[in-house]
């Protein structure tokens, strides 16, 4: 979603887990509390992306709110009392991580992302132990029909950063959604197999903001592939300074 | 267009129809059409033809008049005879085709026909409090002369006017009208938010996407009345400085969208859709578009998303769409009736509208009554009336000698209310209290026949197939509480599957994106808080720890 630019005027004061702080308005309480060194856990937000707002872990806390608020998306107001962390939270976020991993077939052993995939790393850091939800074990497919790169639908969480940096940033459009609920999925095209598809320039783009092994490069074995993103930032600092 | 011209249409309109001396009125909205009310109207008019009555006899095809199950229904009016005269009118109900003869034969000869006649004197007719559907039954809804001899467009007329955009939002506000699409925001609010929003363009959106299972209102008022919500739209156009505006219809719903078109074509004709209405500077259009059937286009920014032609996902608010709606210009998103009120509002004013209802709640609701009652239909009622007078009353009961067990509001973001809360006010704040929703006003009656948690398993196979997808909270949740219910369901949960299935109804409701999601475990938590005993008889025995025991032991 693109949002207006507010020209930075004034400066608000907030109050983000008791730590009193200044923000520009316009910015997000995700962008705040980064800036003051507050990691907010989060998936599908990526700096230099569009706001998805859709993976629920940057839920916080506002004083005086009954709901809870997604940091990506929120902006700051003056005199906001923000909290990013609680019990409650905690729970929370503990039981969306197990949701995404009893959605899909994450077997970690066995991943090419093994040791460099955010969803493992969020697990760990939320202390996620066992997955007390069922499993749902769906019947997904693997598409390698790409020359250099494989989307295995098993170990996507729908984040969809790929389809926004193929849009946003490549301008190619090749990834797309097809089906809702339970059935989402991330598509090429018009649903053809990668490999086929015409709109595709095979930049890469896709497969390195993936946050597992659901988009990786072939030729690479359980736990080998990393993931490189440099290329979004100094994108994103670039592209703006030529507009400004 | 000026009061003087309207009121001329309007006087040549009722002078033509006191000429003829005898009107039948076949209802032609979905319900009634469905049984053959369009054969009807054919062979009525046919008959009159051959028998040289088309002077003496009009059969004219009118909106909903609310028995939908009981139909098709006709009407027969004098409209010669002064109106508070009993026998001006008689209501007939399941007429067919081969009735035709003998109805016109007591049309034309004035006596009654005792053989299909509906009392129009039972609580089901007086205790309704018509406002949304005050021409509903009455007029012809593909003819703007009909809507306008009933006092149409005289609203919109004296806004344009007499009023200013801010004192058109005054009066609405005065009138306490609350959105009617079930989120129950101020209506007057809203307008005024949209109004100081900075923005080279409004756009003003009417909600029609109704899709709760059981739920009917918006399409009988589009069926019975379209003008009525063009009106309502073009005077919040008015108000918050909008000139373009859209209706997202259902797909589904293919007479409420013809008739829709119609109406927008001779709103154009008259002059009260295009450019300098009323001789002021305001310009207003309005186009139609077609939801493809997903419900959750129905929540404000998936809606506005679709229109723009992008996936129909929610997105997270703030920005609400009052600041940053369709194409990201501040957007008014209004349901049907919640528009379909203006042109009241705007003909006796605010105050007479908030002399209606309770405290917080003002005005009348329309509601779908379907489900396990005699009167299965669409009721238009005063807020604060009881459920007890709704279901019992007006609804006559449970049919069959059965025992009422429970009623669903509000479809799927609602929950179920036992008979013991049946004395409740109908208002906002009571159902939410009792633990439902006002909703868009579906009324699902349930009998003693209901298994509870099947009805929850309905609503939940309904919320996980329509979950966009989009959050995981929702999407995931959505199914694993599927999967449980329907364990539930087979008799062969566990008590831990009960408690994971509470834990999983706290967090969907907390963190989803959006109203499907934040509502989804309504119907869950509602029938677990009236109903347990039936969550708790469906379980298998299990050892301490919650777990069911293994069938095979070991030896």
């Amino acid at each position: 979603m693109a949002r207006q630019k507010v020209p930075p005027t004034q400066a608000l004061t907030l109050t983000i887990d008791d730590q009193t702080v200044t923000a520009k308005p316009g910015q997000t309480v995700m962008d705040v509390a980064s800036e003051h060194g507050i990691d907010i856990p989060h998936l599908c937000y990526l700096d230099g992306l569009s706001i998805w707002g859709a993976c629920r872990l940057c839920v916080v806390e506002v004083e005086g709110q009954r709901r809870l608020f997604s940091a990506c998306s929120t902006e700051v107001a003056e005199g906001m009392v923000v909290s990013t962390d609680s019990p409650r939270l905690r729970h929370y976020r503990k039981v969306i991580v197990e949701m995404l991993f009893a959605e899909r077939n994450h077997i970690c052993a066995v991943c090419v992302s093994n040791g460099h995939c955010e969803l493992q790393a969020m697990a760990q850091r939320l202390g996620v132990d066992h997955i007390h939800i069922p499993y749902l074990n769906p019947q997904l497919s693997v598409d390698s029909s790409h020359d250099r790169f494989r989307l295995d639908h098993h170990r996507c969480i729908v984040c969809t950063r790929c389809v926004r940096v193929c849009a946003e940033v490549e301008g190619a459009s090749t990834k797309g959604m097809a089906g809702r609920g339970i059935m989402a999925r991330i598509i090429n095209d018009l649903n053809e197999p990668w490999g086929d598809s015409q709109t595709c320039t095979s930049c890469g783009k896709c497969v390195h903001v993936c946050p597992t092994g659901a988009l990786v490069e072939k030729g690479t074995a359980a736990a080998e592939m990393q993931k490189r993103r440099q290329f979004l930032p100094y994108l994103t600092v670039m592209r703006d300074n030529n507009h400004d | 267009m000026n009061t003087e011209t309207l009121e001329e249409m309007a006087a040549k309109e009722r002078a033509a129809a006191s000429e003829i001396p005898v009107r039948l009125n076949v209802c032609a909205s979905t319900s009634c059409l469905s049984r053959g009310a369009d054969e009807l109207t054919k062979t009525l008019n046919k008959q009159l033809r051959t028998a040289k009555q088309t002077k003496q006899c009009k059969v004219r095809s009118v909106g909903c008049m609310g028995l939908c199950a009981k139909g098709p229904m006709v009407e027969i009016e004098c409209p010669a005879k002064p109106a508070d005269d009993p026998e001006s009118r008689q209501l007939l109900r399941g007429v067919t085709v081969e009735d035709a003869d003998e109805l016109l034969e007591h049309a034309m000869s004035g006596r009654k026909f005792e053989r299909l006649d509906w009392p129009t004197d039972t609580p089901f007719f007086t205790r309704q409090h018509r406002i949304v559907l005050e021409n509903s039954g009455l007029i012809d809804p593909e003819r703007i002369e009909d809507y306008i001899a009933r006092g149409g467009y005289a609203g919109l007329v004296k806004a344009l006017t007499e009023y200013t955009p801010s004192q058109v939002i005054d009066e609405v506000a005065r009138s306490g009208l609350r959105g009617r699409g079930g989120g129950g925001f101020p209506t007057g609010i809203k307008w005024a938010t949209v109004a100081k929003s900075d923005g080279d363009r409004k756009y003003v959106i009417c909600n029609a996407d109704e899709g709760d299972p059981g739920a009917f209102m918006d399409r009988s008022v589009l069926d019975s009345d379209p003008h009525r919500v063009l009106e309502g739209m073009i005077t919040a156009g008015y108000a918050v400085g909008a000139s373009h505006a859209y209706i997202y219809v259902r797909g589904e719903y293919p007479l409420a969208i013809l008739r829709l078109k119609r109406a927008i074509n001779q709103a154009k004709r008259i002059g009260v859709l295009g450019t300098n209405l009323c001789d002021t500077p305001f310009a207003f259009d309005v186009e139609i578009r077609l939801g493809a059937g997903a419900f959750v286009c129905g929540e404000e920014t998936a809606l506005i998303a679709s229109i723009e032609g992008r996936r129909g996902t929610p997105r997270p608010r703030p920005p609400y769409p009052a600041s940053y709606g369709l194409w990201g210009k501040p957007t008014l998103i209004n349901n049907v009736e919640t528009f379909a009120n203006i042109p009241w509002i705007m003909r006796h004013g605010g105050d007479a509208l908030a002399a209606i209802g309770t405290e917080r709640s003002k005005g009348t609701k329309v509601f779908a009554l379907a489900g396990t009652i005699v009167n299965n239909g669409l009721i238009e009622v005063p807020m604060g009336i009881t459920l007890r007078e709704i279901v019992e009353e007006i609804g006559e009961g449970v049919p069959d000698g059965k025992a009422f067990k429970a009623v669903q509001t509000g479809g799927p973001s609602g929950g179920c209310i036992p008979a013991e809360h049946l004395d409740m006010p109908v208002d906002y704040e009571s159902l939410v209290k009792a633990g439902s929703i006002m909703g868009s006003g579906g009324m699902v009656v349930m009998d003693e026949t209901s298994n509870m948690v099947d009805v929850a398993r309905f609503f939940m196979e309904f919320c996980k197939d329509e979950s966009c997808g989009k959050c995981i909270p929702c999407r995931v949740g959505t199914s694993v509480m599927l999967d449980l219910l329907e364990k539930l369901c087979k008799k062969e949960a566990a008590p831990r599957d009960l408690e994971l299935l509470k834990e999983l109804c706290d967090v969907v409701r907390s963190t989803s994106l959006c109203g499907l999601g934040q509502t989804a475990p309504n119907p869950v938590l509602s029938t677990l808080r009236y109903f347990e005993d039936e969550y708790e008889s469906a379980l298998q025995p299990a050892d301490e720890h919650g777990y069911a025991l293994p069938v095979l032991q070991h030896t």
